[in-house]
């Protein structure tokens, strides 16, 4: 290893999520240490707060965002829905990593299907993007397949799909165009 | 092509001038540099030395549609791509030709049933003169697809109008041993011999599930 160790030792996951519980307090909703890949659920309004803190406190200095990931929870089938375990929400998964410390830690932010529960109201969620340069073009991506309205994005555009697209693809419920400029869809 | 040996005079060769363009035309059609997606890789390397795209006559590739008479849609045409596909058709110089290369420019392909950016087929979008299935396709087939549009240009007639069109019959590859009963010296009635077993082999067949 030509490269030198890390300067400091390898804070486990685990306290990482007590020490963000510790110092965020209400922010976060709640922790999950047992799970596969360690995750802590934050209050929406509280995001960027949080981000912030991983990001600049010395012993954490998360400096990398590699991913920005929604999910949308639904089971479209009403037969089923009542066996699904979850009631119909969305989420945003940020993946954060440490190249100073090399730890990873993953952040969960859940929202509802739809604001205020009006169908077409995108819900709502606020912007990393002053925080984490990468996440400009991530949260572009979620609001274009899954419909999440990042508040204080300096660019707020569809990025795969053209401009005039209907709809949200990734989203359960999504309706599969029939035609889209006179090509027929199916 | 037909040549009616002159025995007068050496070196004189006689023919028709649509046998003279239609030899021209498909000994150097000029296909489109186009690739949408992972097909354009089989199609690199159909041009590359192995498969060699320039012995028919069709490795110039251009890099604009105006001095193009070939387009090969190598890859998925997605809805935002299929604007773009139907302009850079509608600037190719009469008479062109297209090839859909691929399960998803013929019919959509594995994005037929969730796909719901790709459009299904890109017959949909500008007309297709030949259909090259397969996920890529080999190069081979690829080549099969020129020599078909080489065929069909062979069958053109341009200063003949009034000739009946006889149907391009592939008269080089595509060959193989066949049963006696289905074949012929006679291309166009080996052709109908086969149609018709095929017509019949299919109307005896029985479904799987009634």
């Amino acid at each position: 290893m030509s490269n030198s160790p890390p300067a400091l030792p390898l804070l486990p996951t685990v306290e990482i999520l007590h020490q963000l519980r510790e110092r965020c307090g209400e922010a976060v909703l709640s922790v999950h240490p047992e799970a596969l890949d360690p995750f802590a659920i934050v209050r929406p309004s509280a995001l960027p707060e949080v981000m912030a803190f991983l990001r600049n406190e010395p012993d954490l200095a998360f400096d990398l965002l590699h991913n920005i990931s929604g999910v949308d929870y639904l089971e479209p089938d009403p037969k089923k829905a009542a066996k699904a375990g979850f009631e119909p929400h969305l989420e945003v998964v940020y993946h954060l990593q440490s190249f100073q410390h090399r730890h990873r830690i993953t952040i969960k932010v859940i929202l509802p299907r739809w604001k205020d529960d009006q169908v077409g109201q995108l819900p709502e969620a606020p912007t990393v993007s002053h925080l984490f340069g990468s996440a400009d073009w991530h949260e572009r991506e979620v609001f274009d397949l899954l419909g999440v309205n990042f508040v204080g994005h300096p660019d707020l555009r569809r990025i795969l799909l053209s401009e005039d697209w209907v709809g949200h693809p990734l989203r359960k419920d999504y309706e599969y165009p029939l035609e889209y400029h006179g090509i027929r869809g199916r | 092509m037909s040549w009616l040996d002159s025995r007068s005079e050496e070196n004189v060769l006689t023919t028709t001038l649509d046998q003279a363009i239609n030899w021209a035309r498909e000994s150097s059609l000029w296909p489109m540099t186009f690739g949408l997606a992972c097909c354009a890789i089989e199609m690199m390397a159909t041009g590359a030395s192995r498969y060699d795209l320039d012995r028919f006559g069709a490795g110039a590739f251009r890099a604009t549609p105006r001095q193009a008479d070939l387009m090969i849609v190598a890859g998925t045409v997605n809805f935002k791509m299929a604007s773009r596909v139907r302009r850079l058709y509608n600037q190719m110089p009469d008479p062109k030709f297209v090839i859909a290369m691929g399960a998803c420019t013929c019919g959509g392909g594995p994005y037929y049933k969730y796909g719901y950016n790709v459009v299904k087929g890109v017959d949909l979008v500008v007309p297709v003169d030949v259909y090259v299935p397969g996920c890529p396709p080999r190069p081979e087939a690829l080549l099969e697809g020129l020599m078909r549009i080489q065929d069909k240009i062979r069958a053109m007639r341009q200063f003949t109008p009034n000739t009946p069109v006889t149907p391009p019959i592939p008269a080089r590859t595509g060959w193989t041993l066949l049963p006696p009963d289905l074949s012929d010296p006679d291309p166009r009635r080996a052709l109908e011999k086969q149609m018709a077993f095929a017509k019949r082999t299919k109307e005896e067949a029985v479904p799987a599930k009634p």
